[in-house]
């Protein structure tokens, strides 16, 4: 092995040596450039989250605190007015921002666990135990969410963790659909039938191979569910079957009472309306955006971490040869 | 040089016996099986230990099946595969996985051959992960050793696949099937998908390795070309069976099968002049679905030569001088 | 079939010429000069070819004759081509759109995706004839399936009917090359024909490839990057390397007594059916070059035997080298040896 001249990568020289740390702020630029709704979208939702989050830092009224102006229209004192109690609408929202956030979130984690959980194991397994399992998703996917979770809250009953728990498993039977597709499309490519050639047992391979290649649609799914979870939250509310009373979340102050006032007071149906509004859609925008920013077939060619690899575009047009 | 007892040289290190590999189709409400595509449809030789084997054939002609299901990466239908002297299909999952340290696999695709989110070092050093061969600084000597062994820079070991051209990919793709030492490799189209001047580097390699390493080669490739420059002696294949087994020197003055004959003419030379020389041979039709093959020979319907009797009887594949082997009832 | 061998002196039409083309592409990482000064010819009933691996700006040449490179991100940045003298580039899309299936038509690399799987075969032969010879409905059916006769798909009365996916890899490959032949254009540009085929189908095409041509005294301009293809059914042959043609000549001349460096190297790195088995192959070193980061002078000196310090920085023009045989290189011609 004499003379032997080694080949070098050809690695793109605008690409920095640290590759991790660029890629972060890589994504977000290319959030920023081509998806700014998106962009929008999170900004919009971690701020709210972070308002959740020192809700008893910013808001200037307790969340159940009344005080002697009811219904008042918004003023100085209270931003966004009060509410039929004399609770400060804005001081509710905030807190309201708290509860509806991390319910959506929790139950959107959980969801997701079931998704991968379920849909990882059936797509990877197949055979008999995928079909299956597949029935069983078509059964529970032919109840719409919102009557699955009142069937759900019939055998759980009400309460916090309860409402989380409902949720999530409300929308995550129907997720697996989605990571058992994903499964199954990587488990087709070359490089997992190369771990099992190496001598990889199922396990390694599963665990090693395939959940790293899904992480990006996971990812998605999970963003994309946050919005639902949310929804579904504050209809449960709204119908008063969410979280108890004194419940600042957004959903429930929409429900009962709120509506009766309506007319009087709009502003109490207006402004949690409007955020839950605003979270959904920003929420969603932001699904999007990962969903376009993470996928490599839409990405056409382009590196992992969004960079071009050291190829030219016109052997990519020439690739295909005889087989 | 192999120094080992008597027996085991004589032992061919692969023996194919009869090997079929059917895929069924389902149609249908209940999904019921309808037909099977014969994909390979009893096939048997033998590689001895040393040997570079190749497998020519075009299309459908199930030759990548065959490297498969000699790995038991797809389970025959029937038939035996013999490794060293073991049957493969009566081993226990565990017992198979410790086989495969012995036989590996290079890939056609260097693109999707290669998990994208592994950088190639540990690509590379799976093996020795999995089979528990090394570990901490002999783990990384080894993988060093190994990147080296292919001509790629062993600084590069953290880079992802996507950084590397396809001529590269197949380099680590070949540096990750030789880590576990194995003593038999199936090479499936391993440059069909490369450049003509990437792919010679690649051939190179190849005959580098087999000759440092003493391996065993299952070649299979559609270029007639480049498996008869790698290969000691060639199968050609046609519709799940073999047709002729000839030695490669043979293949240019000696091929007996009307198959391998026109498929020899239809590869054109490099030399202009050369090339007019040559016999031409034109095939009529397409190569049938191995879905619905023709009875008895079934190259019969594009045959030259086809009678009756090769109409109504399949051929065997028998032996003539110099250590050929033919299936055709005219020869 | 034996092909039409040029006589050292031409007489003949020049149906193409291209010179100088420069077509880049741009990308996150740079642009991408995938033709960079691309200069060549086809003269009546000639086979030309143009061979080169992938990257070399080959695919994307023939694009551009036809103005069929998308922009963004591509972009035809000078040069001319002249088709029986009019330059394409000038003129106005419309009169493109009629000298596209119509004067000089395609074929694509892979026929599976070429072709339209939701229409008949019949409705696109159809089509050009409908817009290009103004035939009618009835008429182009007619003629759909004679042409589907001539490439010699069998019951081509009934097959009109059929849909793409109905008829093998071949098969639609001679489909692509009837519906390239319905206007009986002046040139048909090839496009890797056979790439995605058998040897045994890839034969058949080429042969009627070739009948054809002389039949109907249409001249064909063959892309590909495979070099026995190119000995057996091309009269001339242009080899591209990194965007611009390096060598160009009669193909018995080349082959005999290639004279640039990578021709040489190319014909030396390929394995023969007839030549030595088990033997290394002579490689030629390095990898293929950047087509965003071209260096200054020749773009082969980087994997050049023969590399001189004047290579680096100044970049070879064609010169003559034998009847009809040019090169692009600055070596001594009596030191190359073969």
């Amino acid at each position: 092995m004499t003379d032997v001249k080694l080949s070098k990568s050809s690695p793109d020289p605008a690409m920095p040596t640290d590759m991790r740390g660029s890629a972060i702020r890589d994504f977000l630029g290319r959030l920023v450039r081509e998806h700014p709704m998106g962009a929008a979208g999170l900004l919009i939702t971690l701020a709210l989250l972070i308002l959740g989050i020192f809700a008893d830092l910013i808001a200037p009224f307790g969340l159940n605190e009344t005080t002697s102006n009811f219904m008042s229209p918004p003023s100085g004192a209270h931003l966004l007015g009060t509410d039929n109690l004399g609770r400060d609408v804005f001081s509710r929202i905030i807190y309201g921002a708290r509860i509806s956030l991390v319910v959506g979130l929790c139950a959107t984690a959980l969801a997701t666990f079931y998704s991968v959980l379920l849909g990882a194991t059936s797509g990877f397994i197949g055979g008999r135990f995928d079909v299956i399992v597949q029935r069983f998703v078509d059964a529970w996917m032919a109840v719409p969410a919102i009557i699955m979770s009142l069937l759900l809250i019939s055998v759980f009953g009400t309460g916090t963790i309860q409402t989380i728990i409902v949720i999530s498993l409300a929308l995550g039977v129907g997720g697996s659909r989605i990571v058992r597709g994903a499964v199954l499309s990587i488990k087709s490519n070359a490089y997992v039938e190369a771990g099992v050639a190496i001598g990889c047992s199922n396990g390694r391979i599963l665990i090693r191979h395939i959940l790293p290649n899904i992480a990006a649609t996971v990812v998605t799914i999970f963003t994309l569910r946050i919005s639902e979870a949310i929804l579904m939250e504050a209809a449960l509310s709204f119908l008063g079957l969410g979280l108890p009373p004194p419940n600042p979340s957004w959903g429930a102050m929409l429900s009962g009472t709120a509506r009766n006032y309506m007319f009087l007071a709009p502003w109490m149906v207006l402004w949690p309306g409007i955020v839950l509004m605003t979270v959904v859609w920003g929420m969603n925008m932001f699904g999007d955006a990962l969903r376009d920013l993470l996928d490599p077939k839409l990405r056409g060619g382009v590196g992992r971490f969004g960079r071009r690899a050291p190829k030219h575009t016109e052997s990519e047009v020439e690739r295909s040869h005889a087989k | 040089m192999n120094v080992a007892t008597d027996n085991k040289e004589a032992r061919p290190l692969l023996e194919v016996r009869d090997l079929k590999k059917y895929f069924p189709i389902h149609a249908g409400f209940m999904q019921r099986k309808v037909a099977d595509v014969k994909a390979v449809d009893g096939i048997s030789f033998s590689i001895k230990r040393g040997e570079t084997f190749g497998l020519v054939g075009e299309s459908g002609c199930g030759k990548s099946t065959t490297g498969r299901a000699v790995l038991q990466l797809q389970k025959p239908t029937s038939g035996n595969v013999r490794f060293d002297g073991q049957d493969l299909a009566g081993m226990s999952p565990s017992q198979l996985r410790s086989v495969r340290k012995h036989m590996q696999l290079i890939f056609q695709d260097p693109y999707a051959s290669l998990d994208p989110r592994m950088p190639v070092g540990d690509i590379v050093g799976e093996p020795l992960v999995v089979h528990g061969l090394a570990k901490g600084s002999e783990y990384k000597e080894r993988i060093a050793n190994l990147f080296a062994m292919v001509e790629l820079d062993p600084a590069m070991t953290e880079r992802y696949p996507h950084e590397f051209s396809g001529g590269q990919r197949q380099r680590v793709g070949i540096a990750r099937a030789l880590a576990s030492e194995p003593s038999f490799i199936v090479c499936d189209e391993p440059i069909s998908a490369l450049d003509v001047s990437v792919a010679a580097q690649i051939t190179n390699l190849f005959i580098r390795l087999r000759n440092e390493l003493n391996l065993t080669y299952l070649f299979i490739a559609h270029d007639l070309s480049v498996v008869r420059n790698v290969s000691d002696r060639i199968a050609v294949m046609y519709l799940g069976r073999v047709v002729e087994i000839i030695e490669s020197e043979l293949l240019n003055v000696h091929a007996l099968h009307p198959y391998t004959k026109s498929l020899l003419s239809a590869v054109p030379v490099p030399d202009p002049v050369a090339d007019r020389k040559r016999e031409r041979i034109l095939l009529k039709g397409e190569v049938p679905s191995p879905v619905n093959p023709p009875s008895g020979c079934t190259f019969h319907t594009r045959c030259p030569m086809a009678t009756d009797l090769c109409r109504n009887k399949p051929p065997e594949l028998k032996p003539h001088a110099s250590g050929q082997w033919v299936s055709c009832h005219h020869v | 079939m034996p092909s039409n061998k040029v006589p050292s002196e031409d007489r003949r039409e020049t149906v193409l010429e291209v010179k100088d083309l420069r077509t880049s592409f741009r990308t996150s990482t740079g642009i991408i000069k995938a033709v960079n000064g691309l200069s060549y010819d086809v003269k009546t009933s000639e086979c030309v070819g143009i061979v080169g691996e992938s990257g070399c700006g080959k695919s994307a040449g023939a694009m551009s004759i036809l103005r069929l490179i998308p922009h963004p991100p591509g972009l035809i940045e000078g040069g001319e081509v002249l088709f029986f003298g009019e330059d394409l580039l000038k003129v106005t899309e419309k009169r493109m759109r009629n000298i596209r299936g119509n004067r000089i038509a395609m074929i694509f690399q892979d026929a599976t995706t070429s072709l339209n799987p939701v229409l008949t075969v019949g409705l696109q032969l159809s089509e050009s004839l409908e817009a290009h010879q103004g035939f009618s409905r009835s008429e182009a059916q007619q003629e759909s399936a004679r042409l589907l006769g001539l490439v010699g798909i069998p019951d081509a009365s009934k097959r009109i009917e059929d849909y793409p996916h109905q008829f093998s890899g071949g098969m639609q490959q001679r489909i692509m090359i009837a519906m390239a032949l319905a206007c009986t254009p002046d040139l048909i540009i090839a496009d890797e024909p056979t790439t995605a085929l058998d040897v045994t189908v890839q034969a058949q095409v080429l042969e009627l490839l070739q009948e054809l041509r002389a039949e109907l005294n249409m001249a064909v301009l063959i892309i590909t990057h495979n070099l026995g293809v190119v000995a057996r059914y091309v009269d001339r042959v242009n080899v591209m390397y990194a965007g611009s043609v390096v060598e160009t000549g009669p193909t018995d001349q080349i082959y005999a007594s290639p004279k640039h460096p990578y021709t040489i190297g190319l014909l030396a790195s390929v394995p023969r059916l007839d030549g030595p088995t088990r033997e290394n192959l002579r490689a030629i070193d390095g990898l293929p070059p950047d087509l965003a980061q071209l260096p200054e002078g020749c773009a082969f000196a980087a994997r050049c035997a023969y590399a001189m310090e004047r290579c680096s920085s100044e970049k070879p023009t064609m010169e003559k080298v034998g009847p009809e045989h040019f090169r692009a290189c600055f070596y001594d011609l009596e030191k190359l040896s073969r």
